[in-house]
Formats: structure tokens, sequence, C-alpha cells
């Protein structure tokens, strides 16, 4: 950095919550900036998640997450809608097979009653199988929340972050706090580079490493509890066999496993609940595979094995005290979210708000910016696009003529978007575009994206990584190893 | 609006089957035949497969792939006939085969064709099919992909290399990253046998003393960036790993050719009905599927090991697609009429006993014609039977390596002998293993082993 710029708020961690709080913050007339460690926006605890958008009656009332939850769930209609980010309020279902589960479906539906939560109903099993023919037979009741839906937690975090961009925040990938000092009127944030970033406001939104910032920081906390969770993803071809996302009567450490059908229109099952000493284990396992799938086809006999195209895992910051936690340092001007495991992603921007509130009291001027743009422009996406809005954008680029993954029709000039808008590298141009994602898991598409992320940024293709650091895809030019005349070493 | 071309013949896909096809039909008379292709060349997967082996049966030559392509090309390259739509991807097929298709300079193309042949390919099965536990490292490459990193790319995807599938690609993959400086510790196959050609085995691994390891399976993957290495494990005859067995081997790539699945997804808008064991479409001698006027041949139809099987089937269905194009033009109501009938009319065949599958799975009877069949495991002297009839004994037979016989007039006697009118029957195809072998099956021996 040449000039030494001073932020007003300062944002560690750039998963869905700290860039709803960016994005909050980027309505006022404030300097800001966010700092995350990943080579890109919402790669860590959000990249996994499972996208819910949950109703509220998970939570127990007067909590955090009750809160915050039910009036997350209220905002999302909006914003997903200024942010372009797929949003599909398919509804949740929390069904019981036995008595026993039906009592506690009751006592969810009255805690559901007390949050506030809107719409539920009461199904029978009939009416249970008539909205979802193709769950099991033995379920006998199911309480269903027509506010639920899913969205696509990455898209989101991406959006929030190139919204506030947009209305002039500052986003630096790749940097990862070492050291924060305070000086008495600002705080001093070192970063790996060496470098150092001054801010009156700091927020530590750091998910997994929450704990280890505020502890920089000088607060004496419990430390956050890492919870593994694998997840399965199924083709497109079985969509259709559920609409709801589907939950079963929950156990006291996690919601359970369950079915969930994408916002991208893929069916997922997952995740396990897998408290480990490490937070970075993102490894998937045989027996997570079939503890999930012989579970989930209790719920619903016909998923099948064979449809799976792919597996992931994620580790999310469990709370030691089972509730989201803010705490604050420094007279109010440090805040330190912890513990924003479910229902993180719904409660964001009700998450945001409240952390503004908590600025507001420590001193934050919070004057609105006139020309705030709440809206990101439009992504095109080719594949949903009508047939004479399709002739438009090739007219106009021919880029969007070549399709690079044809399992999910991403076209080339979708990809140079995505680049544009800041992807780096492969998995960054996935997640954005969903190349890559589909059946053939990029077996066509690879070397394609790999070309053409080379060509928009300038740099061969030995540069190219899957998802940053050591993760490059290619390791040499052809015959470069044959150079010196040795086969192999 | 776009306006709609129309065309005697449409043919989705310029690799081996769709360059065969066009020329095939352009011999039979198709006037008009069109050609879409996505990507900016003509001859498929053929391009990136630099090594030979290519065109034995056909041509009597061993040729690379690009060579066995230009064997074609030209001849469509200078045929006015042909229309050629290079970059050019299909978005969609209805069964009355109006296709939507867009093109970088034409924006969207719709195209109205008399008779369509399908010849999209295959592509190849994934880590995600498969499930392999583990880590998501930068490393894990498709054989295919890094075929096409290495030879049209320039790039060597990885230097120390463990392969899992003993597929074709798979081991071609095997010598080629040998011959460029890399190291490939091992191929390792899940089944007892494996599953490339035998000649591939021996020119690919045992001439560079790349080890096989039968039986096995790759149980994890290592590393957090990249692949760092892979724990592979013996499984049992129900294909599980049995504990204990693992063994770490270090490397920065794992290589997967865990075969090939033909891309049927434009077949399904069309709402073709495919053979759940090929994973292509159902068809008759013609290569007809069972929507009247659309073909499919090559390896959107079943994987072949041979393109020269490939070209084979691809001109029995350019010229059944053209004869259909241009019986199609005189009256349309009465050729569907024709349609139903001739469809009611065929013998439906399934793979018996040890035959994994069968094409065409549709015959009018009375045709002479070629059968292609695979195997459901390596077997020694075996005879082949329709429905009774003996077609044929063969000495050694392999899943790998498909089978083609030809049904002849006498057989059809002999079937007609058996079943009286054919119409409409359901026929199975089995591979008996020959009685003079020393057998197992024996009902009586069986029986008077047991205590």
């Amino acid at each position: 950095m040449g000039t030494k710029t001073h932020y007003d708020v300062i944002i560690i961690g750039g998963g869905v919550v700290g860039t709803a709080i960016l994005r909050a913050l980027s309505r006022l007339q404030l300097k800001i900036a966010l700092l995350e460690k990943q080579v890109e926006i919402g790669w860590g605890t959000t990249k996994a998640n499972s996208g819910i958008v949950h109703a509220g009656f998970h939570s127990t009332p007067g909590t955090w997450k009750a809160k915050l939850c039910v009036r997350g769930n209220a905002m999302f209609e909006q914003l997903s809608d200024e942010l372009d980010v797929p949003f599909w309020q398919n509804g949740l279902m929390m069904v019981a097979r036995t008595k026993e589960e039906e009592e506690t479906l009751r006592h969810y539906y009255q805690q559901g009653l007390e949050n506030k939560v809107t719409g539920m109903e009461m199904l029978d099993a009939e009416a249970t199988h008539r909205l979802e023919p193709n769950l099991a037979p033995e379920i006998s009741l199911a309480l269903r929340a027509p506010s639920g839906g899913v969205v696509a937690p990455f898209e989101l975090a991406m959006a929030q972050a190139e919204n506030a961009t947009a209305n002039g925040a500052q986003v630096q990938t790749g940097l990862r706090v070492e050291d924060i000092s305070h000086t008495g009127d600002e705080f001093v944030i070192t970063t790996d580079d060496g470098n150092t970033w001054t801010s009156t406001y700091l927020v530590n939104s750091a998910g997994l490493f929450a704990d280890e910032i505020a502890k920089i920081c000088g607060l004496e906390i419990e430390p956050i509890i890492p919870r593994k969770g694998e997840e399965y993803l199924f083709d497109q071809s079985v969509s259709d066999l559920i609409t709801h996302t589907i939950f079963p009567v929950p156990t006291p450490k996690s919601k359970g496993i369950l079915v969930i059908p994408t916002a991208e229109g893929n069916l997922m099952i997952g995740p396990t609940a897998l408290e480990l000493p490490y937070k970075d284990d993102v490894t998937t396992t045989a027996e997570g595979l079939d503890e999930i799938f012989s579970f989930t086809q209790k719920l619903v006999p016909r998923l099948n094995r064979r449809d799976i195209i792919a597996s992931f895992a994620g580790v999310r910051a469990g709370s030691p005290t089972g509730d989201f936690i803010f705490d604050s340092s420094h007279s109010g001007k440090a805040i330190h979210l912890r513990g924003i495991e479910s229902p993180g992603l719904t409660a964001a921007p009700a998450i945001a708000e409240h952390v503004l509130k908590m600025l507001a009291k420590a001193g934050l001027p919070q004057k609105e910016k006139p020309d705030f743009n709440p809206r990101r422009p439009k992504v095109i996406r080719f594949k949903e696009l009508s047939d004479a809005e399709k002739e438009q954008v090739i007219r106009e680029n021919p880029l969007y003529a070549h399709v690079v993954c044809r399992c999910e029709t991403i076209t080339e000039g979708e990809i140079v978007d995505a680049i544009q808008r800041g992807a780096r590298t492969v998995d960054g141009v996935k997640f954005r575009t969903r190349a890559g994602m589909g059946r053939c898991q990029g077996g066509f598409c690879t070397p394609h994206i790999v070309r053409i992320l080379a060509r928009e940024l300038g740099v061969t293709p030995l540069e190219i990584t899957k998802r940053g650091n050591d993760s490059q895809l290619l390791v040499a030019e052809a015959k470069e190893f044959l150079k010196g005349g040795k086969l192999h070493d | 609006m776009t306006k709609t071309r129309q065309t005697d013949v449409a043919i989705i896909g310029g690799g081996p089957a769709g360059l065969a096809a066009a020329i095939a039909a352009r011999k039979a008379g198709a006037k008009h035949v069109t050609i879409l292709e996505r990507s900016h060349e003509l001859g498929g997967i053929l391009q990136q497969c630099i090594h030979n082996g290519f065109g034995l049966h056909r041509f009597q030559e061993e040729l690379t792939g690009p060579e066995y392509a230009y064997r074609f090309i030209p001849e469509v390259q200078k045929d006015p006939g042909i229309e050629l739509y290079l970059n050019t991807m299909v978005l969609d097929l209805s069964s009355q085969q109006e296709i939507t298709a867009i093109h970088p300079d034409f924006g969207l193309v719709k195209l109205q064709a008399r008779a369509t042949v399908l010849a999209m390919g295959c592509r190849e099965r994934t880590r995600g099919a498969l499930s392999i536990p583990g880590t998501r490292p930068a490393g894990v490459f498709t054989a295919g992909t890094a075929q096409r990193f290495v030879n049209i790319d320039g790039y060597m995807p990885g230097k120390k290399v463990v392969i899992l599938g003993s597929g074709d690609i798979g081991l071609i993959m095997a010598r080629r990253f040998t011959l460029e400086g890399a190291k490939v510790e091992a191929v390792v196959e899940i089944m007892p046998y494996p599953a490339g050609l035998a000649r591939n085995i021996a020119q690919c691994l045992e001439d560079f003393d790349i080890p096989l390891y039968l039986s096995s399976t790759v149980t994890t993957i290592h590393g957090k960036d990249r692949v760092e290495g892979v724990t592979i494990s013996q499984v049992d005859d129900k294909w599980q790993p049995i504990p204990g067995t693992g063994r770490y081997i270090s490397c920065d790539t794992l290589l997967l050719s865990v075969g090939l699945i033909p891309e049927n997804e434009l077949s399904q808008a069309a709402n073709i009905p495919l053979d759940a064991k090929t994973g292509g479409a159902i068809v008759d001698e013609n290569r007809e599927t069972l929507i009247p006027g659309i073909f499919a041949c090559g390896n959107v139809l079943h994987v072949h090991d041979l393109v020269d099987y490939v070209s084979e089937e691809a001109e029995i269905a350019g010229e059944a697609a053209t004869r259909y194009a241009l019986s199609k033009a005189d009256a349309d109501a009465k050729a569907n009429e024709r349609d139903k009938g001739r469809k009611a009319q065929q013998v439906v065949i399934k793979p018996g006993e040890n035959v994994r599958y069968v094409l065409p799975q549709r015959l009018t009877p009375g045709a002479e014609a070629d059968l292609f069949l695979r195997v459901t495991q390596p077997m020694e002297a075996i005879t082949l039977y329709l429905d009774g009839v003996m077609l044929a004994r063969k000495r050694q037979v392999r899943p790998s390596e498909m089978l083609k016989i030809r049904l002849r007039p006498n057989h059809w006697e002999n079937l007609r002998q058996n079943r009286g009118d054919l119409d409409g029957k359901e026929i199975s195809l089995t591979a008996a293993l020959q009685p003079t072998q020393p057998t197992r099956l024996e009902p009586e021996t069986v029986r008077g082993a047991r205590p």
C-alpha cells in the first residue's frame, strides 16, 4: 500500500456474515474495508453451507438465534432480489415417524408460534404425502413452514461483497491477520504481507477463527467448537423427488441430517455433525457417506447412491453457549461475533443490523449515503434466458455462444464476467457460474476454464490454481521433464 | 425471430461417428446434410488421441487419432451438399426433430430436419460418481482431461501419478505420462481383470514396467492444496475394501479411468427411450431409435473400444437416416403409418445369461445385421445362442472387447422353426459355456456334492 488509508471500520472475515455487515455499512458515509485470508470471498464455512433459509421454529424463544433468524428470514426476499441471488422459498418440513417424535414436533410448532414464525401448519400423514409423495410411508406427521427457503450461500456472500464494493467499500482477499494492537484511538492491524491497516472500529467476523482474533484483542473467551459436516450432491435428473427441505426431529447437537433441494436445483443430503479438534479437516469419509445415506434413505427411500455426483465437507463454528455470542472490547469499538452456527446464514442480514446498532452505541456516526445503490447489476445466466434474450446477448457478445460447461450450459461470456467480478481460480469460476458443478464435474470444461482464466488474468496456465495457495492444476510445460535427457528421477 | 432452416439429415456431433454418418448420408442420396459441431474443428475426441492403433480393421493401417479423422474430414469439407456448423452448441432437440442451437455469428439457430443422427459421443465417469473419501485437492483428473492438457494444451498436469481404473484412456495415459518423463506409480483396478484392451495392457503397462494392481481401489485421497498421495486397498468379491490392506502411495496426481457414459441429455430432451445397460438409445438394425426418424451411432449409442466399429455403425445410421428422410418427403401421413407398423413388427433382443448388453436391441425379422455385444466377465470357450439358435463359438471373451456376430438367413430360418411368427416377440441372447467343457453347472453333480 502506498499512502495509508485510515478506515472507519475494518471487518475481519469475508463469509456470509462479514460481507452482510460490509454491505450494511456501505450504505453509510464511512470508509470501510474487509480483510479475508482466503483467496476469495466465502471460502470458509460459507462455501460448504447447506444454503437453508430457516423459518425459525428450531430456536429456543428469547435467544439471539430465534430473534435474528425470524428477522433475517423476513429480509431474504428483498435481499435476494436486490442482489440477484438465487433464492427459492420451497418451504421446510420437519417430519415425525413415531408417537414420541410427534410429541417433539408439536413442541417445535409451539416454539415456532412463540418465535412468531408465520404460516406454519401441522400436516397429517395424508396431507404430508400429498405434498411430498416420495417421503417414507411411515411418516405420520409433519410441521410445515412455508417461509423457509434455500439460497446459494456462496453467491450471496459474493453478491454482498460486490454490492458493497460498488458502493465504495474495499475488499482485500488473500490476507491473513497476524496482529492487532490498539493505540488509544485506533486499531492497528498487521497482515501476513507485512502491511498494517488502521481503523477506528473493528468487527471480528472470522467465523471458525473468531476466538483466535478475540484473543489477539485481549479477550478471555471459551474456544469455538469446530463441527465438521459432510454433504453429498445428486444429479439434477433426480431433483423432482422432493420439493420441501426435509428435517428429521433434531438431536441436541444438530438439526440432524436433511434432504435439501438446493437453490441451484440439485438435491443435497447432509450434513453430519462431528465435533473435532481441527478447524481445517474437510475430508469426506466412507463412514460419513454411509451415515448420511442410510439416514436420509429412511426419509426418502427412493434416493439412490448411484445418482451422487459430488461430495464435500465443511467445518462450522460451534458456539460454546449454544447461542450466537456478541462480545465487545475496547469500549465497544471492537465487536466479536462468535459461534455463528446454524441459523447463521438466515440471520446474517439481521446480524448486520444488530452489529450496526452496537457500533452506533459505541459512537460510530451513521449517516446514509445519498447515492447508495442497493442493486447489484443482473448477472447473465444464459441457460435461464428466453430464445429472444439468448439471441440478443450473443449479438452483443459472441462469447455467450460458446458453451464451455456443457452439463450446466455455462458460456464463455459468463466465465469472463465472473473473472471481471473477481474470480481468480477455477473454483472461483465454478462457484460463481456453476461451470464444473454438473454431472461431469469439470471433465470437459476444466482445460477451457484454465485457458480463459490465464488469458483474462494475463498469466500462464501454470499459474492458475484450483483454489489459491499451492493448488496449481498444471505442474510443467510438456517436454519439461525430459530436458537433460533423463527419464524420470 | 430466428428463421428455421430445413435439412434432409441433421447430424449432431462432428466426431468420428458424425463424419462417417454424413458421408454415408450423401452417398445414399441426401441432398442436404447438416453437421452441428460444438468445437471449432471436426474430429471430436480423436484430435487429442495422438497415439497410434486406430484404423487396423478399416484401413489395415495403424493410424493416430487425428490421421484417422483426416481420412474423413477433407471429404466432408469439400462436399457442397454438407453444411458445416462449427462452434455450434445444440441446446435442444424435440421429438419432431426441431433443433435449437447457438452460434457466435448466427446467434440462435433453428433447424428442422427430416431425419436426425445423434453422434454426441460420451463423457468420463468422475470421482463424485465413485464418492472416493478424503480431501478435494487439485491434481485429481479424469484421464481424458489429462490427455487434453498434455496433447492439446501442452502442459503436464502432474509428475508422479496413480491411475485408478484400467480403462483404455487410462492405459494410454500411463504410457503418455511415462514418455513425458513423469513417473506412473501404479494402475489400480477394482475388478479381478483389466478393463482395457489386452494390447493396451501389453503396450502401455508391461512395456514400461508399470504395476497393475487388480482387485484393488483407491480408498482415500490425501493432500490439502494439491494431491500428496493416495491410499489403495484390496477389495473383496463384493468390491468392498478389505480392512488392514491399505497402502499409502505418494503421488501428486490421481487420474481416473473408470468408465465412459454416453452423453444423452439431448436424447432425453427428445424423449428417446434409453437402454439402462448401454446408457444409449434403444435402436434397431438401422440404428433408428424408438422415435422414428431419429438415429444414433458411435459412443452416444454405446461405448466402443475401437473407432473402426464407430465408423461402420455411423454409416449404417447415416444411410438409414437418408432413406427415412427421402421417403418422408413423399407423403407424411403415409410415412407415419408405415413407421408404426415397422416398429410393431420388430423382434426385441434381450441380453441373457453372461451377456451384459446387445446392440441393436430391436431387429426387423429377417434382417441381415451384425450384433454387437459385451459379456459380463472373462470366459473361455463359449457358445452364443439367440433364443436357442447357435450363432457362434468363441475361444476367449472379455468384457473389454466388444463382440461382433453376423446374423444370417439360416439363423432366421432356425428362429422361425423354433418360434413360428417372430413379429413383436422378445428373444434373448446368451453366452453359454460350451457343453464339452467340464462344468460346475451340471445340476446332478451339484446336488450330489452337497452333504
